[in-house]
């Protein structure tokens, strides 16, 4: 393993120093060989990981900081009403943590180590340069499996990131995997302080008649990025309902590869992003239709202030074999700035020829006959912004179909975006 | 400067697709306290833009004149100030909100001006007591304060909304554009009701209408006869019967 570092990889050079264990090494020779992407390649052509340029990544050492990690909790209102109740499962800089976890009433929940890797039957390392990162660098991760014909319930999954002067990135791989006709709901949180790269992968298997509602909370430090993959694998009348909220980080990415394995299959990748100054947030889906009468579904929603710029990647592709494919895609933009930018990439490559496709994207700013009419109202601007605003989300929010899940997301983001008195 | 309402010399364009239009050309206007005063006028004549001005708009341009109310400079303030000084603009159009509940709209706006009155909010309890009570004389199903504001409303029951508004806003100065437009008569007469229990020596309106019809239920101190961005022609109540025999033509000819 003499060839020379690619230029992209050298925030990580000392962390991919002596790497052992096989499938490690082959995800590292995959690395090398394509480094990390850039904007030439057509999948990143909006969105830049030179934010990670410039930087050198730590690989994060086990103490933490409990009370710091304690005031997190309590910050995005996981300690009080029902979601304080729920079995949690608390990582802090990619460690698992215990005594920040409650495991009481978890189903079958072991953890990923890096010396007994599996390489993961979904996870591309080869396609992927960041799933091959997260390959090569992962030491931990929980791994969930709802045994057959069970209920599981619901699980709180919390990843917090401490980071000081030095800069640290930490690479968890987790798997979820429900069996026939088992039953999920996970809610997964990610936040923290300084400046990381948090780069989870994730798998996850719904089997037959399984159903796994999973929403994740990208609510990241501002100094940080998120980059994360996710790969799904839905089978017979199985169903993957997936929510992102992401409001959090300088960049992020959340880049679901969702396959409808066998027939009747359903997927759902809905989201909204709030961001503002200078974030930039990705979503990038592509859901492939592989066996006939499945269902997908998305809805994204974008409310992008100041400078902050939102990118849409679907790509949905229906091959010849799945008939009665019913799609839709539609992707939304409010921009409350001058400066904001959404890219919406909609893909559409259909081999089927019984198939029902629709996808849709709108852009535009706040409505002055709107805002003009509230205010005739009475209510001051700033307010009437604000109602606007959390209407247009409001409407999404409510695909997630968990409550305790909807409700911390709608608290976490009016935390992070109070009404302001001046208005805009 | 002692009157309620007083609009002196009113000038004021839009910019409509790069061009300036002027649309009030000298609008001069005084509404005593406790009266109601109609303004009729052929389409196109500036009446609604005199409300929309009046409620504080911002895509016309006010390029001279003014507009005191109860003795405080109108135009210097924002719509919403104006909505608590006790202004209130029933619109032609009402502005549908998807995903905003009425209800909890209405106990915003409502809460917003008692704020900005000094009167203690109403809590969601009595709230609710008052909004269903006026609901009900307006003759509105409780139905509709459960959905989203004006979103899948019809015509009548938009200016239904529109004056349950009014009612809960308990203004001083209402403006009412056409309100009597898409109504059929049992609507017309309930929103004539909600309207007259306004009156008070307290509570002046200002009427804008095409026809003569609402003016049956609510009828005006004063009618003014508005054209071309101008007041041109001003009477008591007779005038509405007047109109509607005569039409525009002798009040146009006259002021040409």
């Amino acid at each position: 393993m003499s060839a020379p570092l690619a230029v992209t990889l050298e925030p990580f050079r000392k962390q991919l120093e002596g790497v052992s264990g096989q499938p490690q090494k082959t995800a590292l020779e995959a690395l090398h060989h394509t480094g990390l992407p850039d904007r030439r390649v057509e999948d990143w052509k909006y969105t830049s990981l030179r934010f990670l340029a410039g930087s050198v990544f730590h690989k994060p050492g086990k103490n933490y900081d409990s009370a710091k990690a304690r005031a997190a909790l309590a910050a995005l209102g996981l300690a009080e009403g029902a979601v304080a109740e729920l079995p949690r499962l608390v990582f802090v800089n990619g460690h698992f943590v215990a005594d920040l976890s409650v495991t009481k009433g978890l189903f079958a929940c072991s953890f990923y180590t890096a010396d007994k890797a599996e390489p993961g039957s979904l996870v591309r390392s080869d396609r992927e340069p960041l799933a091959a990162l997260n390959t090569v660098l992962a030491e931990n991760g929980v791994v969930i499996s709802v045994p057959e014909g069970i209920d599981a319930g619901q699980v709180l999954l919390v990843s917090l990131g401490q980071a000081d002067s030095d800069a640290v990135s930490y690479h968890p791989r987790h798997s979820v995997h429900v069996a026939k006709g088992g039953k999920l709901s996970l809610l997964s949180v990610q936040a923290g302080e300084g400046h990381y790269l948090h780069n989870p992968v994730t798998e996850v298997f719904v089997a037959a008649e399984a159903e796994l509602r999973h929403v994740t909370l990208q609510a990241e430090s501002d100094a940080a990025a998120n980059l994360s993959t996710l790969y799904a694998q839905i089978e017979e009348r199985g169903n993957y309902d997936s929510f992102v909220v992401g409001i959090g980080a300088a960049l992020s990415r959340h880049e679901v590869h969702a396959c409808l394995a066998e027939s009747f299959a359903q997927v759902h990748i809905n989201g909204v992003q709030r961001l503002a100054q200078t974030q930039h947030g990705d979503i990038t889906s592509v859901i492939t239709h592989a066996a006939p009468d499945c269902i997908s579904r998305q809805t994204v929603r974008n409310v992008l202030d100041d400078r902050a710029r939102g990118v849409f990647q679907g790509k949905v592709l229906v091959e010849q074999i799945a008939q009665k494919t019913d799609g839709y895609q539609m992707n939304q933009a409010l921009l409350l700035s001058g400066q904001a930018e959404i890219d919406a990439k909609p893909q559409l490559e259909i081999y089927a020829d019984d198939v029902k496709c629709s996808h849709g994207a709108t852009v535009g700013a706040l409505d002055d006959d709107q805002l003009f009419y509230m205010r005739s109202r009475g209510v001051p601007e700033g307010e009437a912004r604000q109602i606007l605003i959390d209407a247009f989300l409001e409407e999404v929010l409510e695909l997630i179909g968990d409550e305790t899940a909807r409700e911390v997301c709608k608290t976490v983001i009016a935390r992070r975006f109070p009404v302001s008195e001046e208005g805009a | 400067m002692s009157q309620f309402l007083d609009i002196s010399g009113l000038n004021a364009r839009i910019d409509a697709d790069g061009q300036e239009k002027e649309i009030l050309r000298g609008v001069d206007l005084v509404i005593p306290p406790g009266e109601v005063h109609a303004i009729m006028g052929p389409n196109g004549s500036g009446k609604s833009t005199l409300s929309y001005v009046l409620a504080g708009r911002e895509d016309y341009e006010v390029t001279s004149g003014s507009v005191s109310f109860q003795g405080k400079d109108l135009l210097e303030m924002e719509p919403e100030e104006r909505a608590a000084a006790g202004l209130f603009l029933a619109f032609q159009s009402p502005v549908e909100l998807p995903g905003v509940n009425n209800a909890n709209f209405l106990r915003t706006a409502v809460n917003a001006v008692r704020r900005a009155r000094g009167q203690e909010e109403l809590d969601a309890v009595n709230f609710l007591k008052t909004v269903r009570a006026a609901a009900k004389e307006l003759g509105m199903s409780p139905d509709m304060l459960k959905r989203n504001v004006n979103v899948g409303f019809s015509g009548g029951e938009k200016k239904r909304n529109e004056v349950l508004q009014m009612t809960l806003l308990q203004p001083s100065f209402a403006i009412l554009d056409e309100t009597d437009s898409g109504l059929d008569v049992d609507a017309l007469r309930i929103v004539a009701e909600g309207v007259k229990r306004l009156r008070s020596p307290q509570f002046s309106a200002l009427v804008i209408t095409h026809h003569q019809r609402l003016l049956e239920y609510i009828v005006p101190d004063r009618i003014h006869v508005m054209a071309k961005g101008r007041i041109i022609h001003s009477g008591g109540p007779e005038l509405a019967q007047q109109i509607d025999r005569e039409g525009y033509t002798k009040f146009l000819a006259e002021a040409a």
